[in-house]
């Protein structure tokens, strides 16, 4: 059951090389992430994964120490993660060269929240003008696009950097989404906390509730009934399909495939209907809680299979259509190309690791819950990298979703128990939860002391991969940006936290 | 030429709201309500008082007077009143929830709330009759969880599709008459949300659509949000629900700009 196998303390200087050395033994960097502690003092706790488990270290920084050898000049991939926390803790990493605020840009000598420390701030001044937004070069400007954007969208900042049409750079601007979600957390008991994991990532919610359950669960040392780890199966298979629906649909819409985008559509909402039947919400809240499910599901599993087999069916039909209609295959073709050794190097997760190449799949190399035994086959990959790759990789995850969530229901029919789910005891201690989320691993590092939670740190996949966006755009123009970033399928809630 | 006939295929999926009632809108659960089935007063005190010593993860229930009322505006339907009381309160339908005033959400609603809300809602038509049927809404995210933004494009799918009842989403605030809001209002939100604001040419209606834009729901207290968009911007018309769904957020834009019957919470 557990997701971590080894976890080791070492001192703050020796943290960047002794994570440096995982990393060159094979592992892959997954998270740096802190705690504040009343008194003063922090907690960083580095996560990689490595064959099958995840290693975590940790290393200590007493009361007014504010400087640690950072992570980011051995291993690139930590260099959001260490800007995150010199946003939130004003801790600094030293080393870093580009410190600029990714999540919450503070007014120097401002107080920071220090999630975890009951001292920490409440109060924050803003200030966005640290922000770089020009650029020198010959015929060189900049383009910002966001945070109020064209369309219904979350917001995001986008400042393009281009000598005209080709995107020569890209810059992201996380921050106006920041809803300072970590220190709320520690203000909530585990209960309240289950419906906050569940608004961490709107459209996720489903892998969110599972992960913050599951790290419950391990710290419980409770194994959830047979019964509800079928029934989380089967929401967050639904899940993984809703979303990967929703990349095509913003794919066709953005070609301008009409039909395409008014029948998938249409799928999605008969899908989120179908999901609302089966739990009373179109997004799957209020099933997966610590130790099990809420209840049976509402609707009868024979009903429920025979919907799940009509929108496979239509849906598979579609996208059939689609993936033979040659003016929307041009668009995708070539476009935003992820090279394969720069997903690589950064540890690209989800359905963009897969598109270039990386096949880690948390249900295959760390399975949990059912999965353990109803077989989930390695997802697909593919190598190209480019956007068509991420729609074909999309489109094999809703085949094998179905497979699964169908699997799942089968069983329930089969024989569902009447227990759904087992008493939590007050925990303590601290877990690292790992679950495939449909963009990704989604880690949940939980410490929690006497039943009270001390910290609750949500690491959507999309923040790890929104750092890899930039590196998509190879000669790529404004008219692609669309398909690029409706193939990365990021949620900037998840990323902003 | 073969998407023509794909797209002809299913024939007409799209709802006959807001002319005929929706079945699957009257079916969702997208409040809360309070039961009252006849209970003598002494009775209804009782129970007030029962349910009152709920802890609702919002604090949407409260009693007042002898009875228990529940803030829609602060409810984020998790469902838990429902479970541990059944014989206080249940779920309702997703038709209908808007209001045009924030203490409408508060049901039951008193009587004198009533003649108020009245007024509010003639104010509020007369400003919008020059929209008339022709009404093109800006969405802004200010701090939203990502489903809202979901429900709200879902109103462009064939099911709903606004555009039958003249209903647009635009890019400009310069074209816009109704300003979508979603999320609890994050401060770097504050700036842009105002701007767009300002950008807009009268007569224009705010709606904050959903939970987290009404009250902040569970994000409030937070020092990285306020308490719902109503500081940044002034709300006509809030929707509850978390998220809103398709048809309480077109009932929402219905009501703002004056195209409806009744605005009453049921």
């Amino acid at each position: 059951m557990s997701a971590v196998a080894t976890s080791a303390r070492v001192a703050a200087g020796e943290l960047a090389e002794t994570v440096a050395d995982e990393v060159r033994a094979g592992g892959r960097f997954a998270g740096l992430f802190a705690t504040g502690r009343a008194g003063g003092s922090t907690t960083l706790r580095a996560v990689v994964a490595r064959a099958g488990s995840l290693v975590l270290t940790e290393a200590e920084l007493g009361p007014g120490e504010s400087r640690y050898p950072a992570l980011t000049p051995l291993v690139p991939a930590a260099s959001w993660y260490e800007r995150e926390i010199h946003d939130l803790f004003g801790i600094e990493p030293s080393g870093h060269r580009r410190l600029d605020p990714l999540v919450l840009p503070l007014r120097a000598g401002c107080h920071r929240p220090r999630p975890g420390d009951p001292a920490g701030t409440d109060r924050i001044e803003l200030d966005v003008a640290p922000l770089p937004a020009h650029v020198r070069g010959e015929g060189v400007f900049t383009i910002p696009y966001g945070p109020v954007r064209s369309g219904v969208f979350e917001s995001v900042e986008y400042l393009v950097e281009t000598r005209g049409e080709e995107i020569s750079h890209l810059r992201t601007r996380v921050y106006h989404k920041h809803r300072g979600l970590d220190r709320r957390f520690s203000e909530l008991g585990v209960d309240d906390a289950l419906l906050l994991a569940e608004r961490v990532e709107g459209t996720a919610a489903v892998a969110h509730a599972l992960a913050f359950s599951q790290a419950i669960e391990e710290l419980a040392g409770i194994e959830p009934p047979r019964s509800a780890q079928l029934l989380r199966v089967l929401h967050a298979e639904l899940e993984r399909v809703a979303v990967h629906l929703d990349s095509v649909i913003r794919h066709a819409e953005g070609a301008g495939q009409a039909v395409a985008y008014a029948r998938m559509s249409r799928h999605r909402e008969e899908l989120l209907r179908l999901r609302a039947r089966l739990c009373g919400h179109r997004f799957g809240r209020g099933v997966v809680v610590p130790g099990g499910v809420t209840g049976p599901a509402r609707a009868e599993p024979e009903q429920a299979l025979a919907h799940v087999n009509a929108l496979e069916a239509a849906i598979a039909e579609d996208a059939r259509a689609l993936m033979a209609t040659p003016s929307f295959l041009d668009r995708l073709r070539g476009t935003g190309v992820l090279p394969r050794d720069v997903a690589a190097a950064h540890g690209a997760l989800g359905p963009v690791g897969r598109a270039s190449g990386q096949g880690e799949d948390v249900r295959v190399q760390r399975p949990y819950g059912a999965y353990r035994h109803l077989g989930c086959e390695p997802a697909a990959t593919d190598a190209e990298g480019d956007a068509l790759a991420r729609q074909h990789v999309r489109l094999a995850e809703i085949r094998q979703a179905f497979h699964l969530a169908r699997q799942a229901l089968e069983e329930l029919v089969d024989g569902a128990s009447s227990t759904w789910r087992v008493a939590v005891p007050p925990v303590s201690g601290v877990a690292v939860a790992s679950v495939e989320a449909p963009q990704g691993e989604l880690l949940y590092l939980v410490e929690a002391e006497g039943g009270r939670l001390a910290r609750v740190k949500p690491r959507s996949a999309s923040f790890h991969n929104l750092a890899l966006l930039p590196r998509a755009f190879g000669g790529d123009i404004f008219t692609d940006f669309v398909f690029i970033e409706a193939s990365f399928g990021l949620s900037i809630a998840g990323v902003a936290g | 030429m073969a998407w023509v006939w794909r797209g002809l295929r299913d024939g007409i999926v799209t709802t006959r709201y807001p002319r005929r009632p929706d079945d699957y809108g009257e079916g969702f659960h997208g409040t809360i309500v309070v039961v009252d089935h006849g209970i003598a007063h002494g009775d209804a005190s009782h129970r007030a008082a029962a349910s009152a010593a709920f802890r609702c993860p919002t604090g949407a229930i409260a009693e007042s007077g002898g009875e228990v009322r529940v803030d829609r505006g602060r409810c984020i339907l998790c469902g838990r009143c429902v479970a541990a009381r059944p014989d206080v309160f249940a779920f309702s339908s997703s038709l209908e929830a808007a209001a045009v005033a924030r203490t409408a959400l508060v049901v039951p609603q008193t009587e004198e709330d009533d003649g108020a809300l009245v007024a509010v809602r003639e104010a509020l038509q007369r400003r919008v009759r020059a929209l008339r049927r022709s009404i093109h809404v800006r969405h802004v995210d200010a701090g939203s969880d990502g489903s809202e933004e979901w429900e709200v494009a879902a109103l462009t799918n064939p099911i709903y599709d606004v555009q039958r009842l003249g209903i647009f989403f635009t890019a400009s605030p310069r074209h816009a008459d109704v300003l979508l809001v979603t999320g609890a209002g994050t401060l770097a939100m504050a700036e842009p949300l105002r701007a767009t604001f300002e950008a807009m040419p009268d007569p224009k209606v705010v709606i904050a659509a959903g939970t987290d834009a009404t009250s902040g729901g569970l994000l409030a207290p937070s020092y990285a949000t306020s308490a719902g968009v109503d500081s940044v911007v002034p709300v006509d018309v809030w929707v509850p629900g978390s998220p809103p769904s398709p048809f309480s957020l077109l009932h929402g834009i219905l009501l703002g700009v004056g195209l409806l019957g009744s605005s009453r919470p049921r």
